[in-house]
């Protein structure tokens, strides 16, 4: 199956007016010597029929959560989508098209990008927003970038409760410039404030805090931001958006930069991919933040239309000197969360975080009234947790996945010291008799013991 | 006509109902932040029903303009049709709704399709390996500059350089300022391809590489692209191929046989997903089997008892560029694509989109400056030189173009040509198309001869007339305020 429309006849007509006989005469210019000699090994081509029974029968081979019931979280959520968000990314028109650079054929897409900086922007409370970068990982990354080319530090301070793949990417993006990533560790699973110590401030350019943390828990952002009051480095709060809806917005605590990952905001799981990073800031850096950002102007009669603005800051004008390399973003997952934000609405949004939140805290509880589960940090939290569960992984995953419930995630992998210690993850799709399902069986399980 | 936006539609008092109801012994947990965290003031989100919501979107999307909708030249950006049936694959709810950290036995699809894909590109590319983290084109070439790094890390190499040919995309030098090497630009020579003079000044023992796209942005195979590996490789640098233009040369010619060491490949150009207005796209990197220990982690890996696991055992890999492991759903479109075409269809398809390319290219020389005459790959570039004397310049025949229902082709780029008009058809255009599309030019450039004004303050046909970019960046209104 392929998808040429050109019939024999056309293609003959074409070359003829080329002066050329076969299609391999237009490669007359590639060396022999590079040109392939013989065909690409790959599987004969499939039909419609066949592709969509094989991708089928693969795709099975995977477990959906749906046919589960899942606590699995750790930076990508089994949150409930409308069903307008599909229909909406669903629409040719948006799903077929390039990067609007041609604004008069691209105001569907500029001006839901301008609503969407809009609706970041209230929820972070910052004053500019992008239309955003490719994750919650690399916008931390982009993050601390920004802040370096503000006052040209060489030092990053990231805490150890950030999502440690985050942490992962941050290294490797500042590895080759040797940016030391210097990470603050935890006490009790938040931020260890005592440990961000004046020199180390004075040296690093940033601070980078994430909230609610990797654990659920909350960190005192409040006490932490104003540690650097007084210094140029830079406070960066990396947030789940959803939990927004209750929390105060970092600008209220002084951050300059606020990142995260927005699968949660209407994008499925998708084996991790894709989702988007967003970015929002002060307007005094406005000319330092990567990526595209969208502008209202008017056109030659008058009306209000949108563009993609201060494009100077980019690789396509700036080359070497650009504020970052993104060219692809992730734009139709940010019209899904656009949709989506517009769909649950002021309201929704809220009752949203709230149930998550009264979901996470009623398993919490009957889980911690278990013998043999203990609470591991005594903070407040969102909607994820951990808890000790006197069970090794390989065992708990056995006991749970016999009732079909997916996860918690062990946490010694990335943290040793948290032996035997379990995230749990819980949305508003968790009903009670699937807690309670979880509840009963862990009870009878640490019983048995 | 303005269309207002989604805030200024009347919010309803109360929103509509989401969540089910739930049972008491949940309802009544209080909601404990401390008080210093808790918000206050919720945040001014929109507050519409259903049905309006759905209007304000539709109406939106007519306002925009996809391949599906008509033919998008855009240079350098491939933008053919996106299969349907790859869409309806990837939204298989076995697909969509798989978390990353569940068990390898409960994601053995997910992860015999990305084993399956990388082993497809290697066969595309002639490379040894692929990570398919990369989230897009830029991203890869990152990554693939990480990899550099790493590479002459080891061998206790400090080298500062990476040449880049100054027809290049500006992702390439972005790119390798966000690595920590300088952008080092090697002039085109008369024809457009890397001077091999000028490249062997620049070459000595700070070069670390050379990053080049092969057919390269004027649309030309640089066939000493050879001779120019081996000067790289002479000086101990590495070859990175920008596989932005691997559309002309499927089947055809690959990037290891040319001598290249690192691709990138963009998954939403040459293998058929859509762009999504602007993303998400997938920018997989391939190396030889010298380099491959440096790649991301995980890699996925099959065991002897046909399993399929996640390998973070890579003691030498440059860590993650991403978290999880890529762009999923995009990989599921690029897979499909390759196998409905085979060897055959992938070959064809370049052979067909090189066709296109210069039959337009012969048909509009002469109307429009070309300022390289030869047999041109996948894509060209023409320049409004001539229609400049009279005041008419390249982004005046793309807004004109808007009129005719064409999405205008790339303009302004590559930078070295003046009013560069970079045009790039696909092989998903038939000859039809492609003589509407010339009679459009033709007629343009009769209108920048006898009706220069037309041109100027086109686009008139559109629901919204020409932007005034300049006022935008002054008055920088980024968001809507409330009253």
């Amino acid at each position: 199956m392929d998808y040429t429309p050109h019939s024999n006849k056309e293609i003959k007509e074409m070359l003829s007016f080329l002066g050329i006989k076969f299609l391999k005469d237009l490669y007359n210019n590639i060396p022999d010597k590079i040109k392939q000699k013989k065909e690409l090994k790959l599987p004969e081509p499939l039909s419609e029929i066949e592709l969509l029974g094989r991708l089928k029968f693969i795709s099975k081979k995977n477990i959906s959560t749906d046919n589960r019931i899942s606590f699995l979280g750790a930076g990508n959520y089994d949150h409930f989508i409308p069903s307008v968000v599909n229909y909406i990314i669903s629409k040719p028109e948006f799903y077929t098209a390039y990067t609007p650079y041609q604004s008069e054929l691209s105001q569907g897409i500029l001006q839901s990008m301008f609503e969407y900086q809009t609706m970041m922007c209230e929820l972070t409370g910052m004053d500019i927003s992008n239309i955003s970068l490719y994750d919650g990982a690399t916008s931390v990354a982009e993050a601390a970038n920004m802040a370096i080319s503000i006052n040209k530090k060489k030092k990053i301070l990231i805490s150890e409760t950030i999502h440690p793949e985050y942490r992962q990417v941050l290294k490797t993006y500042m590895k080759p410039r040797k940016i030391e990533v210097f990470e603050i560790p935890m006490k009790e699973g938040i931020t260890d404030k005592g440990q961000i110590k004046e020199n180390l401030i004075d040296e690093s350019s940033c601070l980078i805090i994430p909230q609610p943390n990797f654990f659920g828990n909350l960190e005192p952002i409040d006490e932490i931001f104003p540690i650097l009051s007084g210094s140029n480095t830079l406070a960066i709060a990396c947030v789940n958006p959803l939990s927004l809806a209750l929390l105060k917005p970092p600008a209220d605590f002084g951050a300059d930069i606020v990142v995260g990952d927005g699968q949660i905001l209407g994008n499925p799981q998708s084996f991790g991919g894709p989702s988007f990073g967003f970015l929002t800031c002060k307007k005094k850096y406005l000319r330092k933040t990567p990526g595209r950002i969208v502008g209202q102007t008017v056109d030659s009669a008058g009306n209000i239309g949108y563009v993609l603005t201060l494009q100077t800051r980019e690789q396509h004008i700036r080359r070497e000197k650009a504020t970052s390399n993104i060219c692809s973003n992730q734009s139709l997952n940010v019209l899904a969360a656009c949709v989506y934000l517009s769909y649950v609405g002021r309201d929704g949004l809220y009752e949203i975080a709230e149930l998550c939140y009264r979901n996470a805290h009623y398993l919490f509880q009957k889980l911690v009234a278990i013998k043999g589960i203990n609470p591991t940090f005594n903070s407040k939290f969102f909607n994820e947790f951990v808890v000790y569960i006197d069970l090794d992984s390989t065992e708990l995953k056995k006991i749970l996945s016999k009732k079909g419930i997916l996860g918690p995630i062990c946490l010694e992998e990335w943290y040793p010291s948290l032996k035997k210690r379990y995230l749990f993850a819980v949305t508003e799709k968790r009903t009670k008799d699937e807690m309670d399902l979880l509840i009963d069986t862990l009870n009878k399980a640490l019983k048995v013991k | 006509m303005n269309d207002r936006l989604i805030f200024q539609i009347p919010y309803l008092e109360k929103g509509k109902q989401i969540l089910p109801t739930v049972p008491n012994e949940i309802s009544s947990i209080e909601i404990n932040i401390p008080d210093n965290l808790k918000r206050k003031k919720a945040p001014e989100l929109p507050q519409i029903s259903e049905p309006q919501l759905i209007r304000h979107y539709n109406k939106l999307s007519k306002k925009n303009f996809g391949v599906d909708t008509g033919f998008y030249p855009l240079g350098s950006c491939t933008m053919k049709y996106n299969p349907k049936i790859n869409e309806e694959i990837s939204r298989l709810e076995n697909f969509v709704n798989i978390h990353p950290y569940q068990d390898e036995e409960d994601i053995q699809g997910a992860l015999q399709l990305m084993y399956e894909l990388d082993v497809l590109l290697c066969e595309i590319t002639g490379m040894d390996k692929f990570t398919l983290q990369p989230s897009a084109g830029a991203h890869g070439e990152l990554t693939g500059l990480f990899i550099i790094d790493a590479y002459h890390r080891e061998k206790g190499n400090k080298r500062k350089n990476i040449i880049i040919p100054d027809s290049a995309h500006g992702t390439n030098p972005a790119s390798v300022t966000m690595a920590g090497y300088n952008a080092v630009a090697v002039d085109s020579d008369e024809n457009g391809k890397v001077d091999l003079k000028k490249l062997n000044e620049l070459l000595d023992k700070e070069t670390a590489g050379l990053m080049l796209t092969n057919p390269n942005t004027l649309g030309f195979f640089d066939e000493n692209i050879l001779k120019i590996s081996k000067m790289v490789h002479d000086v101990g640098g590495l070859v990175y191929y920008d596989g932005a233009n691997l559309n002309a040369i499927m089947g055809i010619a690959k990037p290891r046989d040319m001598g290249f060491d690192i691709v990138h490949l963009n998954l939403h150009k040459t293998f058929s997903t859509p762009h999504g207005g602007g993303g998400p796209g997938s920018g997989p990197i391939g190396v030889t089997k010298e380099l491959s220990k440096f790649l991301t982690i995980p890699t996925v890996e099959l065991n002897n008892k046909g399993r399929y696991y996640l390998d973070y055992d890579k003691k030498d890999s440059i860590g993650k560029v991403k978290a999880f492991y890529g762009n999923f759903n995009v990989l599921i479109k690029a897979y499909s694509y390759i196998l409905s075409l085979g060897a055959k269809g992938l070959k064809r398809a370049s052979q067909l989109a090189v066709l296109n390319a210069n039959y337009l290219k012969k048909h509009l020389s002469k109307y429009y400056y070309l300022p390289y005459p030869e047999i041109c790959m996948h894509e060209f570039v023409i320049s409004a030189i001539w229609q400049k004397e009279k005041g008419i310049r390249a982004l005046d025949i793309a807004k004109r173009l808007m009129d005719f229902g064409f999405h205008p082709p790339t303009i302004y780029f590559p930078l070295i040509i003046n009013e560069a008009i970079m045009i790039e058809p696909t092989e998903t255009e038939n000859k039809e198309t492609l003589d509407m599309f010339i009679k459009a030019m033709i007629q343009i450039a009769k209108e920048a001869d006898e009706n220069p004004e037309i041109l100027k303050s086109a686009p008139h046909k559109t629901q919204i007339k020409r932007l005034d970019e300049v006022k935008a960046a002054r008055d920088l209104i980024l968001k809507y305020e409330y009253k």
